[in-house]
């Protein structure tokens, strides 16, 4: 009977056998393709025009982008090997990427420097479309961590290699990069430090904090619950609060103000990121050394570990993992939260968010935003990798 | 040789073991037996420390166990429990490389003795000894647990119920292979259990625990035949009673002359075998054959059931 995998087939039905997720890509390409593609201002703050994707682009540029963008869209339509869409998915980006700086550059008046053409709602929309597709595709391939860094890494470069070309030099957001380049990496690193800064001082003093939670039940409910009411309080307002005995400390303490300890600025920015941080990695702590099997503690115990071998050699490694993933939490948390820091003259991306803001410029805030957005989500890719690496049993 | 003195423990204003005394002599399998909350547990691990007695005194090999600390006195007592207790993170080799690696041995010894309990417990170290324990089988886990507690060559070994999470075919196995070891090795054992079976089959002597004191201290055959009180033989299974005493019985012992047919039986094996061989098939005599195979005489169905009853 050799009837069998064709009724089947019938019974599926055309339709049946799309792929669920490229339905909704293709559904995104023609909205994409339909709505503004870019969208071009005399100056920054002006109101500008719309442009539609085949009004934007050459046509020598278009025709190929849009078979590109259609051809991928199918591949995502059948089922197809997720290395395949993978790919396509990459090419399909890198495609539009290029779209983007072919466009800013045809939109922008020869000479025009005050000019900007900026990424319209159909390019945000055509790049979710093929990122959701990227991420299925790798979702779908269950890459091991390393190859998961790689194609990170490679994403990293051919972004940083767009940069450098020029390509996108006529893009709203690089024109305010331009006039502020200085600035932006004095602002990246403190926004780096602070995220990092306060995460290393949450990591040097929940560890040994959720060590004793674990060893003294007794102290597990009040210092938990304390972070867990130090978490609920609005970050503006525990900039606030700070601000008062900071400014107090710098006053009267010697030696304090010259450690750059005030009010306002960057002390008070990290102590509020670093009490948000103590709740997941003293949690995470105590939960990991929670989850070590009695058993191996019983064993370590009885063949002759002192305290501190067992917390070193089994406890500990035992945790890790879950230790690291709460420090996953809270780098992700902070690099998001330290944008507010601005607001107290505390520095980071969130000058230029806040900047925009005042100045009703998007491009400055995207200006801060994209870069903000970017960090947490490498770092998310990178330490979600770390976790796999430290699980046993997965790493290896 | 390992003396306890009127050792007892209180948790909380609860006797859980009350004035047991015991020697156990170098080179025995003493098995303690009793139903959970008997103690037997507590007396185990008052041996190396891990409950401190709350009056009395142990002594291995005269020492009193308190003239060390207690990590340093663990490391040379092997110590296995129940589930194994395997480090989930380490390797097999880096397991049983454990006590090894707290004494500071060099790695190469370290290697080499790891390599060697690997081949004793018949586990090929070229396929194991990197392997995580997740990776292995239940029966292979324990004997890694084993394995583990023997590294430094301890002259004493104690074993809290590590047949426990076997099943009843490995089960078996597991003790006839730790029984070999045993007096390959000549490591003291001390065994707790609640299986009165595993206690005869493994134990030189049996202490029989119950709430906190020890009921009776002997060879499993002196238990099985003058059982100190109800509970112990309640504890044995008063059904099964002449039969464990035939399995005490080696065919050997009772060899005589005369006709038997049909297939012979081994002289080492026992009389409990060769009831149920005579019952099996209907014969009322066997021919008892030795190492070589030739006929040394016969046994009798009346010569079983008359060592089934208990001594007088």
């Amino acid at each position: 009977m050799s009837l069998a995998p064709s009724t089947i087939d019938a019974q599926d039905g055309f339709f049946g056998r799309l792929d669920r997720l490229g339905v909704l890509i293709a559904v995104l390409l023609v909205a994409g393709m339909a709505i503004p593609f870019a969208n071009s201002r005399a100056n920054r703050i002006v109101p500008g025009t719309a442009t539609p994707f085949f009004d934007a682009l050459p046509l020598a540029a278009a025709l190929p982008l849009a078979g590109l963008l259609v051809a991928v869209a199918v591949l995502a339509l059948v089922r197809s090997p997720a290395r395949l869409r993978m790919l396509a998915s990459l090419v399909a980006l890198g495609g539009l990427a290029i779209g983007l700086g072919i466009a800013a550059d045809g939109l922008t008046p020869a000479g025009d420097r005050v000019a900007r053409v900026a990424p319209a709602g159909g390019f945000w929309l055509l790049m979710l479309a093929f990122s959701l597709m990227a991420s299925d595709a790798v979702a779908r391939l269950r890459l091991r961590p390393w190859p998961r860094m790689g194609l990170l890494a490679v994403v990293v470069a051919a972004v940083v290699a767009i940069l450098l070309s020029g390509l996108w030099n006529e893009v709203s957001v690089l024109r305010e990069y331009a006039n502020r380049a200085d600035g932006f990496w004095r602002e990246a690193g403190v926004h780096v430090l602070l995220a990092l800064g306060s995460l290393a001082a949450a990591t040097v003093i929940g560890i040994p904090v959720g060590i004793l939670c674990n060893r003294v039940p007794r102290l597990r409910a009040a210092i938990i619950n304390t972070l867990n009411a130090v978490q609920t309080i609005p970050s503006i307002a525990l900039f606030g609060l700070l601000i008062a005995p900071l400014a107090w400390v710098g006053a009267n303490i010697p030696g304090a103000s010259a450690l750059g300890i005030a009010g306002i600025g960057i002390a008070p920015a990290m102590l509020a990121l670093f009490l948000y941080s103590l709740l997941p990695v003293v949690a995470n702590t105590v939960a990991g050394l929670a989850g070590v099997p009695e058993s191996a503690e019983e064993a370590a115990r009885g063949m002759g570990m002192t305290d501190r071998e067992r917390l070193l050699e089994v406890d500990l490694p035992l945790a890790f993992p879950v230790i690291l993933t709460g420090i996953r939490i809270v780098l992700v948390q902070n690099i998001g939260l330290a944008t507010i820091a601005a607001l107290i003259g505390g520095g980071g991306f969130g000058v230029f968010v806040f900047q925009g803001v005042g100045q009703t410029a998007m491009d400055l805030v995207l200006l801060g935003a994209v870069p903000t957005v970017a960090l947490a989500f490498a770092a998310a890719v990178v330490l979600d990798a770390f976790v796999e690496l430290a699980t046993p049993g997965v790493g290896r | 040789m390992i003396e306890i003195e009127h050792v007892s423990k209180n948790f909380d204003g609860v006797t859980v073991v009350d004035d047991v005394s015991m020697e156990i002599a170098d080179g025995e399998i003493v098995v303690i037996v009793g139903t959970s909350g008997s103690g037997k547990t507590t007396l185990l691990r008052m041996i190396n420390r891990l409950i401190e007695p709350s009056a009395g005194r142990i002594a291995i090999d005269g020492a009193d166990t308190l003239s060390v600390p207690a990590h340093q006195l663990r490391r040379q007592i092997g110590y296995v429990i129940q589930g194994h207790g395997l480090f989930p993170h380490r390797s097999v080799g880096e397991n049983i490389g454990t006590v090894p690696k707290l004494l500071g041995w060099e790695k190469a010894r370290i290697a080499a003795r790891t390599d060697e309990l690997m081949t004793l417990f018949q586990l090929d170290p070229a396929q194991f000894r990197d392997r995580l324990p997740a990776e292995l089988s239940g029966g292979q886990q324990q004997r890694v647990g084993v394995a583990r507690a023997l590294a430094a060559a301890p002259k004493l070994l104690l074993m809290d119920e590590p047949f426990g999470a076997l099943d009843p075919i490995i089960r078996a196995k597991a003790q006839d292979d730790l029984k070999a070891i045993q007096r390959r090795l000549k490591t003291t054992i001390v065994l707790v259990t609640h299986d009165m079976n595993e206690a005869i089959g493994l134990g030189d002597r049996i202490a029989v625990m119950d709430r906190g004191k020890v009921l009776q201290y002997d060879t499993p055959e002196r238990i099985v035949v003058r059982p100190a009180t109800e509970f112990v033989g309640e504890l044995l299974g008063s059904g099964e009673r002449p039969f464990r005493l035939l399995s005490f019985r080696p065919i050997r012992d009772f060899v005589e002359a005369g006709p038997a047919e049909g297939a012979p039986i081994a002289e080492t094996t026992t009389l409990l075998a060769a009831l149920e061989e005579a019952l099996w098939t209907g014969r009322d005599a066997l021919p008892v054959a030795d190492a070589s195979g030739r006929i040394t005489g016969r046994v009798t169905l009346a010569t079983a059931v008359r060592q089934a009853a208990r001594p007088r």
